[in-house]
Parts: structure tokens; C-alpha cells; sequence
């Protein structure tokens, strides 16, 4: 260490609570509607956790993969109540929506040539290798349903090869309905189980605001693709869906820290997930009033799916945020350390003096 | 508690638990930052050992003497320094202080007071050349008149003008790692050290331990054909061929200051526990330690740190948690959330068919 003199003349020292740093840009808001100013500690501002190394494809995929279980419901509900229209759309939209959703997937990794490793072992732990098994599970019986679909307009139907097809064609569409709802769901537990705040306290709700999205996407693409006289079922799967979406949205930003709501309702994904309640929310009216209408069922259809795109989009988005700004990470652990501390329990710290 | 209880949190051994049959001493490192000098030895002869590739365009961060910034894909050991004056050094001795008041438990009184040269606190307050009034000393007088003044600084309660924090981090290689419990591919394991490798050649970068990491440690090198592993997950391997052919790993072999120590985890906790008692008992209240707890969010970690103020301000978290400990919650939650699913669109399609 030195002993210049000079040293005397440090320039002083900026308060270390709080960022150091940004605060600069950015709109002023009333700051009496926002969380105040956390007082935290951070090494020069820098995450404490880092965030995943995703990019659109992500989002992309658990749009895609809702959509696809969702048509998988709809194509097997065509087929037990005989509504062949919502049948054929459906099972057709299952695979193409599950086809795109896992190229979005294999896309995304360093090493997408590897992308079969995945199913190199089975593990519980891991919501990916879980999840990795429903999509396989879900492609398969989506692909025999399509196929069994088409042998359905083969022209030669006594022959082997439409036989088969009709034989398969019963479990192919149970087998897509039970897998579906896997499908949706887990997605929701592969972003809780990260480290990234948002995400991971959002656990309790975001599976059902993930289901209710499937289904109103679904539910909206054959609202766009149907015959209006034959989308009776989807017009009230399309409500049902988005009132999930909506209502369970609304409890996981009631029932979150309020400084981990934040990147809900700021930015980029704040203004995604407004956008995608107007459009959710819209869409239902439309499919409820106007479904009968051909004009108005596939507009209504159109909101829908923006909207279930935009949910997914906005939450990847905030969970993102989360993970790059240390003060979701270190406040709420912080305020949860004290609290255990205030109640007694000093045995599970990560800090010890022994 | 079963074997099931503890494999996502608690206490437990984790080469039994990974089924090793033949297993060798948990190995791990005890970083002790009131020792170390800032030199970085640690970060070139991990990168020299290690092969690993430049990080980043080696801009100037701002950030004190840290130019590595943080621990990354390319990026295994990493020196953080901190600049603090008097005030912040007080608040820090209080935070420590704290510790105490909180009731948690001390190493009995009884313990053999260490000789005085052992309770140096390296270039911290009893570095030589400030004393308590911030005046320059005589450097000449050496060792003996620092540590004079340093044991009478801590017994007067005096704190020096200024300070730097110098503390090499490094993967906490925890008990429960939430990098390993997600790995979809098994590319991610554990060793029969006790510590968690990837596998470079199983890795398909699908960026999920990144996310899962309470400590924000493993990350994924950007795609750079130019590069070894690129697009891979990429962390401190503890030095895994290293610890085979029973080698210290890189950076405790270059370790000048024996700032950072290798050897068996519980003899680590064992220095450690011996270490922050001593610093405690001379004054040094600041001091306390860091993942020595298996009670903690991660059931304790392969990294034992003592460090000189609260883990936020080396960019550590203060309470982590893995984030797998709550997945059997998450599963419970995402399955009523599919029944809910399969529920809605069965609704949707009973009744009339219009």
C-alpha cells in the first residue's frame, strides 16, 4: 500500500447504498405508485444469479407447446363427440404446433446436434428431462393421430394400410389428450425451478395462467380455422381458458413480493403482459358474443393467440429482468433472513461465526 | 430421514447418495479472504491448468482493481475487490457483531488463544502503513510494529481510514447443487470427491444450470468455433484430473498468501471454524464464515469462504436456497393445473354440441 501525500486528496466516495450506477434514463414516473427504492448491497451493481442463455426461441416454445397440447385436447374432444371439423384441425394443429415448438427448442441450444441427448436418461430433478419425455410422448401419439387423420381420406379404405390407421386412431387420441396437459403445465415448473426471483416465487400460479393460455391459443386457432356452425366447444374452451390465464395472472402478481411483482408490471414485459390481457381478455368477449359469426370468430381468434403469445413472451421477459438485477436476488433473501432471525431460527444461515 | 428426504435439501452426504462404490474424502477449499492479496495468481494458473479461453475484449470495468468482473463460462476463479472506508469497515464489525447478539453459537472460550502474529488480518486494518490517525508509518519497522498496532487498533475499537476486501470466489461445488438436480442430459455429475463436474462431451448447452445456480457461477460459452467448448456449460471442475492423481488443484497450488487452502471439506470447516474464532477474539468482529453450514439453503457447500462483511457485498447471495428444494411443490401445483386443463376442455365439449 502506498503513503503518497496525495492520497489525502481521494475523491468521495458516492453512498454504497443502492445502485451505483443507471437511474439515469428512463421516464420519471410518480414514485409514490411504485415499490420504494429497495436499500441493498451489490458488488458494483453486478447480478448475483445470472440469467439463462435463452433467447426468443424459449417464449416461442411455450407458446408452441401450448398450442399444440391444447389442439391435442380439442383434436381428441372432435373425436369422442364426432365433430369432425374440430377433429382434423386440431390434430393437425398439434403436430405442426409440437413439429415447430421442438425446432424452436433444438434451435435454441449451444450444441443443437446434441439435441438427442436429452433423451439419454430420465430424471426427476430436472423439469427439462421430464419435459423432454412429454414432448416425445406428445409428438408420438400427435403424429399417429394426424396420420390416422389422413388415413381417414385414404381411397382405398379396406385396405391394410387404412385398417391400421382406423385401429390406432382410438388410443392415438386418448394418448395426445392425457399427454396434453403435461405438456402445458410443465413448462410453467421449468421456469420455477431457476434461480431467476420472478420466476421461481410465481411457482403456485404460473402452471395455471400456462394452462388457461393453452387453451384459449388452441381454443383461438380453431375459432380462426373452424366452420361457425361447428365451433360451439372451442367458443367455450376460448373463455374458460383466458378467464384461467386472466384470473390466475392476477392472483400471481397479488400473491408475490412486491418488489419481485415489479418486473411484471415494467418495461418490456410490463408492457407485453398489458397487451396480452387486452388482447387474452378481448378475445374471450369476442368468442362469447361474436362466435357465432365467422368474421367475428376469427377475429376473436386472433386476439387469442396474440394474447397467449404475448403471456409467454412477457413472463420469459420478466423472469429475465429478475435474474440480471441483484436486488430481486439479494432484497428478498435479505428480508427473509432477518425475519427468520426476528423469529428465532439462526441455525439455517448461510452466514455462521463457528 | 430417508434417502428420498434429503436428495433436494437438508443435510446429507452426496457421494453416498450418488451411489459411489468407491468413495473418496468430500474435497473442497476454504477461502480465506482476510488473507488474500488481490494478486489473481489463482485466476491465471486456473486458466493456464485449465485451458480455458479469453473472457470477454479485456476492457477496464471501473471496478477497483477487478477487471474479470464476475465468475463465468470462461471465467472459473475470479478475485473481487472492494474499497471501504472507515465507516463502511464499522458497519461492517457491527453486521458481525450482530451475529453474536443473535445467539448463535461461539467456539467455547476455553480455545487456546493464538500467538499474536496469527491474527493479522493481511493488508486489512493491520496492513502496514496507515495507522488508526491514517498517517503513514514507518515502514522499516516492519511485521512487529503492524501487528503492535493492529492487536492495539482492535483492542481500543479503533478502525482503519480504509480498506480493501480481496476474496477469490469460485463454484461453492454445493451438497445440494442446483445446477446438477436440472442437467436434463447427465451431462452434469457428481464426483466421488463429493464435488460437480460437467461433462463436456454429454453437454448439449441447454442453459438451465445457468438459470438453476443459486450463486450465479455456471454459464454457457457463447458459440465460437475458434474455442474449446463452445456452447457448452462451463464451471471450476475443483480440478477434477488434478484431485485423480491426488494434485492440489491450480489455483490453492498457486495460491501465494494460502488464501485459498485444498484439502478434505471437513478438515476446511475445521481450519475455518478455528480461523474466524481467532479473528473474533482479537477484535476483527467482521469476520464470519461462509457456506460451513449444512443447515443452510444448500445443505452446505464444497467452498467454505470466511469473509470480512456481509456476502451481498462481494456479490455473494445472503440467504440462497436451491431451487429444486421446492420442486415436489412445483409438481403438485403444475398436476392440479392439468387436471384443471383436462377439466376445462372436457367441460367444453359435453353438453351441446352447437
Amino acid at each position: 500500500m502506498t503513503t503518497n501525500p496525495l492520497d489525502a486528496d481521494r475523491p468521495p466516495e458516492l453512498p454504497r447504498s443502492g445502485r451505483r450506477r443507471g437511474n439515469g434514463g428512463g421516464k420519471r414516473r410518480d414514485e409514490s405508485l411504485m415499490v420504494p427504492d429497495a436499500k441493498f448491497e451489490s458488488y458494483y451493481g453486478r447480478s448475483v444469479v445470472k440469467a439463462p442463455p435463452w433467447t426468443e426461441e424459449i417464449p416461442t416454445y411455450l407458446f408452441l407447446g401450448g398450442l399444440a397440447a391444447g389442439s391435442g385436447l380439442i383434436g381428441a374432444g372432435g373425436s369422442a363427440r364426432n365433430l369432425p371439423a374440430l377433429r382434423r384441425r386440431g390434430r393437425f394443429a398439434a403436430l405442426a404446433a409440437v413439429a415447430l415448438g421442438g425446432g424452436a427448442l433444438a434451435k435454441d441450444l449451444g450444441r443443437p446436434e446434441r439435441a438427442l441427448n436429452m433423451m439419454r436418461t430420465i430424471k426427476l430433478t430436472s423439469p427439462m428431462s421430464v419435459g423432454s419425455w412429454i414432448l416425445a410422448a406428445f409428438g408420438t401419439f400427435a403424429s399417429v393421430a394426424a396420420a390416422a387423420e389422413i388415413g381417414r381420406q385414404l381411397p382405398h379404405q379396406d385396405g391394410l394400410l387404412a385398417k391400421t390407421l382406423r385401429v390406432v386412431d382410438p388410443p392415438a387420441a386418448i394418448g395426445s389428450a392425457l399427454f396434453s396437459a403435461p405438456l402445458a403445465a410443465y413448462t410453467a415448473v421449468l421456469l420455477s425451478d431457476t434461480a431467476a426471483p420472478t420466476w421461481h416465487e410465481s411457482y403456485r400460479e404460473l402452471p395455471f395462467v400456462f394452462v388457461g393460455s393453452a387453451n384459449a391459443a388452441a381454443a383461438g386457432l380453431a375459432l380462426i380455422m373452424s366452420p361457425a356452425d361447428q365451433n360451439g366447444p372451442v367458443r367455450k374452451m376460448a373463455v374458460s381458458g383466458a378467464a384461467l390465464e386472466l384470473g390466475a395472472g392476477q392472483l400471481l402478481r397479488r400473491n408475490m413480493h412486491p418488489l419481485l411483482a415489479e418486473p411484471l408490471h415494467q418495461g418490456k414485459a410490463g408492457r407485453l403482459l398489458r397487451a396480452a390481457e387486452i388482447l387474452t381478455g378481448g378475445g374471450a368477449i369476442g368468442a362469447m358474443l361474436f362466435g357465432r359469426n365467422r368474421i367475428g370468430a376469427g377475429l376473436s381468434g386472433v386476439a387469442l393467440l396474440a394474447g397467449s403469445a404475448l403471456t409467454r413472451f412477457g413472463i420469459f421477459e420478466a423472469g429475465m429482468e429478475s435474474a440480471k438485477d441483484p436486488k430481486y436476488t439479494v432484497q428478498p433473501q435479505r428480508e427473509r433472513l432477518e425475519r427468520r432471525r426476528a423469529d428465532g431460527v439462526t441455525n439455517d444461515s448461510i452466514t455462521t461465526i463457528r | 430421514m430417508g434417502y428420498l428426504d434429503r436428495q433436494l435439501s437438508g443435510p446429507t452426504d452426496p457421494i453416498a447418495d450418488a451411489a459411489w462404490e468407491e468413495p473418496r474424502k468430500r474435497k473442497g477449499f476454504f477461502t480465506d479472504t482476510s488473507i488474500c492479496i488481490g494478486c489473481k495468481a489463482c485466476e491465471v494458473a486456473c486458466k493456464e491448468w485449465n485451458a480455458i479461453p479469453q473472457d470477454g475484449n479485456l476492457d477496464l470495468l471501473g471496478s477497483s482493481y477487478d477487471n474479470t468482473g464476475a465468475l463465468g463460462a470462461s471465467t472459473w476463479r475470479h478475485v473481487a475487490f472492494i474499497e471501504q472506508t472507515s465507516d463502511r469497515i464499522e458497519q461492517a464489525r457491527e453486521s458481525g457483531r450482530r451475529l453474536v447478539d443473535l445467539g448463535m453459537p461461539v467456539m467455547p472460550p476455553s480455545q487456546p488463544m493464538s500467538p499474536p502474529h496469527t491474527a493479522g488480518i493481511g493488508p486489512s486494518p493491520a496492513a502496514p502503513g496507515i495507522d488508526s490517525s491514517g498517517g503513514p508509518v514507518d515502514l522499516v519497522g516492519g511485521m512487529e510494529s503492524a501487528v503492535a498496532q493492529a492487536t492495539m487498533a482492535a483492542a481500543t475499537g479503533t478502525v482503519p481510514d480504509f480498506r480493501w476486501l480481496m476474496s477469490s470466489d469460485v463454484c461453492k461445488h454445493c451438497t445440494h447443487a442446483g445446477c446438477l438436480d436440472v442437467c436434463p442430459t447427465g451431462a452434469l455429475f457428481r464426483t466421488e470427491f463429493g464435488t460437480v463436474v460437467v461433462q463436456p462431451d454429454v453437454c448439449n448447452g441447454c442453459g438451465y444450470c445457468v438459470a438453476a445456480c443459486p450463486f450465479g457461477v455456471i454459464e454457457r460459452r457463447p458459440t465460437d468455433n475458434t474455442v474449446t467448448n463452445h456452447g457448452n456449460a462451463q464451471k471450476c471442475t475443483l480440478c477434477y484430473d488434478r484431485l485423480r492423481d491426488d494434485q492440489t488443484p491450480a489455483c490453492a497450488k498457486a495460491c501465494p498468501t494460502t488464501s485459498i487452502k485444498f484439502g478434505d471439506l471437513d478438515e476446511m470447516v475445521a481450519t475455518a471454524q478455528e480461523r474466524v474464532s481467532t479473528l473474533r477474539d482479537n477484535g476483527f468482529t467482521e469476520a464470519r464464515l461462509y457456506g460451513a453450514n449444512a443447515e443452510d439453503g444448500v445443505g452446505g457447500t464444497g467452498s467454505v469462504f470466511l469473509l470480512l462483511d456481509e456476502p451481498e457485498v462481494y456479490g455473494l447471495p445472503p440467504d440462497p436456497r436451491v431451487p429444486t428444494a421446492a420442486l415436489p411443490d412445483m409438481f403438485r401445483k403444475a398436476g392440479m393445473a392439468g387436471l384443471a386443463m383436462l377439466a376445462m376442455a372436457a367441460a367444453s365439449f359435453l353438453g351441446r354440441r352447437r
